[in-house]
This record gives C-alpha cells, structure tokens and sequence, in this order.
C-alpha cells in the first residue's frame, strides 16, 4: 500500500528533484497513513534519502539499466509498484521521467496526472492541482482509477526533511529483451554545463542583444551565479543560440529559482514559459516592454552596460559571502 | 510507409485563457484554434517523408465537428487524408484509446504526435498509445530518419541528445527541432483548394472511460507590481536578490 517514489540519480547521485519529489511522497503518505518505498536504479549512496522521508529503498543494481531506457525503466518501476502494492507512484518531471509516465501508466492501468504543484486537494476521491493552457490557468484533476501516477513539478514543493532511517532492500526486476527493442546508440552530454532543467537559476537573453556576438557577457553572468543559460525563441531560429536553449510555450519549460531576462520583451509565448519561475529580474531599455508587467523586479537601461556592472558586483558579493 | 499524424486542435498561443459555468469549462469564446505546434513539427516531417520516401499522410483528431477546420488546414499543408474521431476529447487516456484503434486498424507503420499539447500539456498521449499498440516510442524526438523497417532518431535529453535506433512500427513524440523553423509548411492558396476535395472521414469511437476529469480550473493570482531598480544603484538589485527574494 506504500507511496512509490522514483527516485532519479545521476552517475549514481541523487537529482534535487528526486529529493523533492520523496518529500512530496512523504507528506501524501502521511495523508494516506502509509510509508514511502523509493526505487533508485543504479544509483551509489542511497542514505540520503532517508533524510526526506522515505522509509524503504528498493534498489535496483544492473549494467543492462547503465543509460536509460524509457521502456526498460517503466518495467522496473511497474514491477516495484506491484510488488509494494502501490495506489500511488510520485514521479518528477524530468526529461526522462516524462517519457516514461506514459508507458508506466498503461502498464499499470493507472490515470496519470502531469505537471502537479500542489498536495492533493482531497484524498477520496484523488483530486491534484495541475497547471494547463501553458501555466495561464491550472486545472484540479480527478483520478477515477485504483492506481494513480502524480508527475511533480519542479520547484512547486520544495525539499522538506522528514529525518527516517530507511531500510534497504535489493530488487532485482527481470528485464526481457522487448524491454530494450528501442536501442540507444550513444549519448552526447555536456558535462559540467548547468542543464536548463536542473538549474537554480537561468539567465536568459532576447533580440535586444543584437548578435551572437555579444553572448560573452550573459555567459559571464551565469558563470558567477551558477546559472544556465536559455534564450528568446527568435534568438535560436536566428541561429545565435542552439534550440536546446529556446524556453517558453513552444520550447522549454523554466521552473527556476531566479530567471533574469535580458533583452526580453516578454511576448505572451515567452512569458507562459517561464512563469512558473519563483523569482523574475528583467532588463530592458524599453520601460514599455510587457515583460516588466510579468516581473517582480525590474532595470530599466542598456543591457549592454548593466549586465558587464552588474556581474562585476555579483563577483564581490560572492566573494564576500562565500 | 503509412504515417499518422496526430493533431491536437488548441487555442492560439496568444490566446487569453478564461473559463465558463462555474469554472469548470474552457471559454472557446473569441479564441482562435490551430494545429498544435509540436504537432506542425511533426506533419512538416512527414510531409518531407511523403515527398522524398513516396510515404502516404494521414492526419487524426479526436475531437467534435468544431475540429474540422484544423484538420482542413493539415490535408492544406498537405496530408492526403484525414480522419475525425467523433467524440470529444475529455482525457489523454481515452484520447490515446481512440488513436490506438484507428492506428491499430489502418496498420500505420509510423505515428507522429507532438511531445506536449500547449492546452491540456499532458504529455501522455503519445505515450500511451505506444504502450497500448505495443509500438517503440520515441519521446522529444528532434531528427528522424526511416530506412525500410529501421528508424534512426535523436532524442533531446536534458543537457544534450540521445541517438537512437528502432524498428517499425514506432511512434515519436515530436517537438522543434525536428524539423528547422524556417522549413515549417503553411498552406497555400493550391493546397487549400486542393484540401476541399480531399477525404475527411468521420469515425464513431469506441467505448473507453477516462482515466481522469478536469473538474474545475483556475487562474493564477494576480502578481504585484514590479520594483524598478536605479541602473547606477545595482547593490540594490543584489540585496533585495538576497535578502528578499532569498535567491541568491
Ligand atoms: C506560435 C508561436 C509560438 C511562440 N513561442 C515562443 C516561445 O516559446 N518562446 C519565445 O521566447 N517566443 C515565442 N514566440 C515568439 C514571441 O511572440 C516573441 O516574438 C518573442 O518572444 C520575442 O523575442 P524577444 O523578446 O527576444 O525579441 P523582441 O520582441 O524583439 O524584444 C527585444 C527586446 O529587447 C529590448 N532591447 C533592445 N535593445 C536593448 C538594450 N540595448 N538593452 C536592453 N534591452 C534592449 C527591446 O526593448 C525589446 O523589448 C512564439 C510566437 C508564436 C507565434
Ligand atoms: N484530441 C486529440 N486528437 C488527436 N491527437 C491528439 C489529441 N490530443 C492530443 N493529441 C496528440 O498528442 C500530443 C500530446 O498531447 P497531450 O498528451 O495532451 O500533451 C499532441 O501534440 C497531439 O499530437
């Protein structure tokens, strides 16, 4: 009857989304009356975990699992959900989780839910908060079915500590060779690059930029901070930028900390992308741009002075306060 | 190769969002609706597939009479012909179920759906409907090759790409990148003359429960207004950074 939370780790350490989304599980199990049981695959030093909640670890070890694999996942996690006899499996919302939620939820014969950010509205029937229509509205949604699959949403929880001491078990699925019938080939990552998905805080630039060219500064910036770096959609189908960094309605989703845009006018697509944002700084030198009406804090100047001055001051107060 | 495109009729992006009856239903009210965009990456693949590998198009909605002229505007773009599962979609689930039985049925080697639609964002249906045909699935698929029954696909991944392969019949969850902006297909004057005479078949659905039910929306809460920050006073901007917004 446990809570299922899956866990994600890479190159065997936890994501902080994975610790979220245990916190998550801890407080719906305790909703619930139950315990959370968390599957980790692959993944070196699990006690951490106990930290946020999660009484029981099913650890799965096999090099088969080394890459992942949307289909071959989704089977470890069903087997794990059956085998805890799961009502309820909390996933987070990473590239990886959401391929495989889908297939999860049809092996399971379970409803599936996206996009959560909040604990459930009610228990009976399952009712979550979700975001829809791009984050202009969010939609309460019901589950009808006996096994449900709550996808979290990065950053709308937050890590909470619930201190347990989790016991571990060893599971060991079996995999069968349909598991593995789409076939990864390799896989190109950039190592030490802050992805837009996992980042505290992304730093972003529009047209008001003028060309490639002129990045240097914004890469700066985010270096100081520890950021990533995204863009406008015009800036990626100009090619100044690659179409990984596009964010808003048509490209990637932000759910950051603190977003800064720089250049920005703040388009309607841009802003339903990147609102789910906690924090949003603009800079622009138009103090009609739309972008100001979406931001809680806001400069008003040339881009092209504020951000060299403004990365300059980071420095030192990072210095200061190291 | 037969290829299905799935296509999601949703609200213009520039849409403003509101809700009718107690905020339980969208207000379709003034609101424009188009081929979903990740959806338009994927017909503008297929239509390439279509020209250069002779592959037949096919496009699907499940949805009420209302959807017919985005699919109208597909068999413009250039699909040959179009179905419409005449029922109203009420989740990714039964929506997927739908699919399945036509994809099923037609023995479509190739089916393309978007990653995501920009109304319900779901980002289930293709997914489902892999798991329920017991086809391969590709989700955030960013390039595409077929060679007789073999795929060739690259997956974004957060912070970087996957390359993959896979064997017919397969299913891809498509996104930008798929195809170059700048190559996107809008109709033209011949095609949508052409769209007039092309099939739209309209096929009842088959029993399916949703899974879950949107029972009541809501708008996010009005934001106050923004603090305007001197350029010559930045510690300022780092402070309130600091100490208010706790960010940094
Ligand atoms: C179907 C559809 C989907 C879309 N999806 C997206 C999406 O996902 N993401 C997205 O971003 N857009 C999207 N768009 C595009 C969107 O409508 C806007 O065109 C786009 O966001 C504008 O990008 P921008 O702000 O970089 O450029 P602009 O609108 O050109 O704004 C540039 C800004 O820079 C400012 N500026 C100029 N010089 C300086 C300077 N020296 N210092 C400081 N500021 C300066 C200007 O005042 C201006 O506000 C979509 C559009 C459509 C139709
Ligand atoms: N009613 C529908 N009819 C046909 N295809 C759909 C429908 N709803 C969703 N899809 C497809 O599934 C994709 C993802 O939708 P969703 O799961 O709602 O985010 C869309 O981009 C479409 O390709």
């Amino acid at each position: 009857m446990s809570v299922l939370v899956y866990t994600e780790s890479e190159e065997g350490k936890f994501k902080k989304a994975s610790l979220e989304v245990a916190s998550y599980a801890k407080e719906i199990a305790q909703m619930l009356s139950t315990t959370v049981t968390a599957v980790t695959i692959n993944a070196q030093e699990s006690s951490e975990l106990g930290t946020y909640g999660v009484d029981k670890i099913l650890k799965v070890t096999n090099d088969k699992l080394k890459n992942f694999n949307a289909e071959a996942y989704a089977d470890v996690l069903k087997q794990a959900a059956e085998k805890e006899g799961a009502k309820v499996v909390i996933l987070s919302q990473s590239a990886n989780s959401k391929y495989l939620a889908p297939l999860l939820a049809v092996h399971l014969n379970a409803g599936y839910a996206s996009n959560v950010v909040a604990l459930p509205e009610s228990t009976s029937p399952l009712t979550v908060k979700r975001t829809a229509f791009t984050n202009k509205a969010f939609s309460f949604t019901k589950f009808n079915t006996d096994v449900k699959i709550i996808g979290l949403s990065k950053n709308a929880f937050g890590l909470k500590e619930h201190q347990t001491t989790a016991t571990t078990e060893d599971f060991s699925p079996s995999l069968t060779a349909e598991d593995f019938s789409v076939n990864v080939t390799s896989v190109d990552k950039a190592r030490d690059k802050v992805t837009i998905a996992d980042a505290e805080i992304v730093v972003s630039g529009g047209r008001g930029l003028k060309g490639p060219e002129n990045w240097q500064m914004l890469e700066d910036l985010a270096d100081t901070l520890g950021a990533a770096t995204a863009c406008s959609k015009p800036v990626s189908d100009l090619g100044w930028r690659p179409h990984s960094e596009h964010v808003g309605q048509t490209g990637k989703p932000v759910a950051s900390n603190l977003y800064i845009a720089i250049g920005i006018s703040g388009a309607i697509q841009h802003l339903a992308g990147i609102n789910a944002s906690k924090t949003k700084v603009v800079i622009n030198n138009d103090p009609e741009a739309p972008f100001f009406k979406a931001a809680d804090y806001g400069v008003v100047g040339d881009a092209f002075e504020i951000v060299p001055k403004l990365n300059e001051k980071l420095k030192e107060f990072k210095a200061k306060n190291a | 190769m037969k290829i299905l495109v799935c296509i999601s009729h949703v609200p213009d992006t520039t849409s403003k969002i509101n809700f009718t009856d107690n905020d339980t239903k969208f207000d379709t009210n003034g609101v424009q609706f188009v081929i979903n965009p990740n959806d338009e990456f994927g017909l503008t693949r297929a239509m390439w597939f279509k020209e250069k590998q002779g592959a037949s198009v096919d496009v699907i909605n499940v949805g009420g009479p209302e959807t017919e002229p985005t699919l109208r505007k597909a068999l413009a773009i250039g699909a040959d012909s179009a179905i419409r599962v005449n029922t109203p979609a009420t989740d990714g689930f039964q929506v997927a179920k739908q699919l399945a039985k036509v994809a099923a049925d037609g023995g479509y080697d190739l089916i393309i759906a978007g990653r995501e639609s920009i109304d319900y964002n779901g980002g289930m249906v293709p997914g489902m409907l892999a798991a329920l045909l017991n086809a391969n699935f590709v989700n955030t698929c960013i390039s595409l090759e077929v060679e007789g029954n073999e795929a060739k696909a690259i997956r974004e991944i957060d912070g970087g790409k996957e390359n993959i392969t896979a064997s017919l019949p397969l299913v891809i969850g498509a996104q930008k990148g798929l195809v170059e902006e700048k190559d996107l297909r809008i109709p033209n004057m011949r095609g949508i003359m052409q769209a007039r005479q092309k099939p739209l078949n309209v096929l009842e659905p088959v029993d399916v429960d949703a899974q879950t039910a949107a029972e009541k929306f809501e708008k996010p809460a009005p934001r106050g207004n923004v603090k305007l920050i001197d350029p010559d006073n930045l510690d300022e901007l780092i402070n309130l950074l600091h100490n208010e917004a706790k960010v940094i």
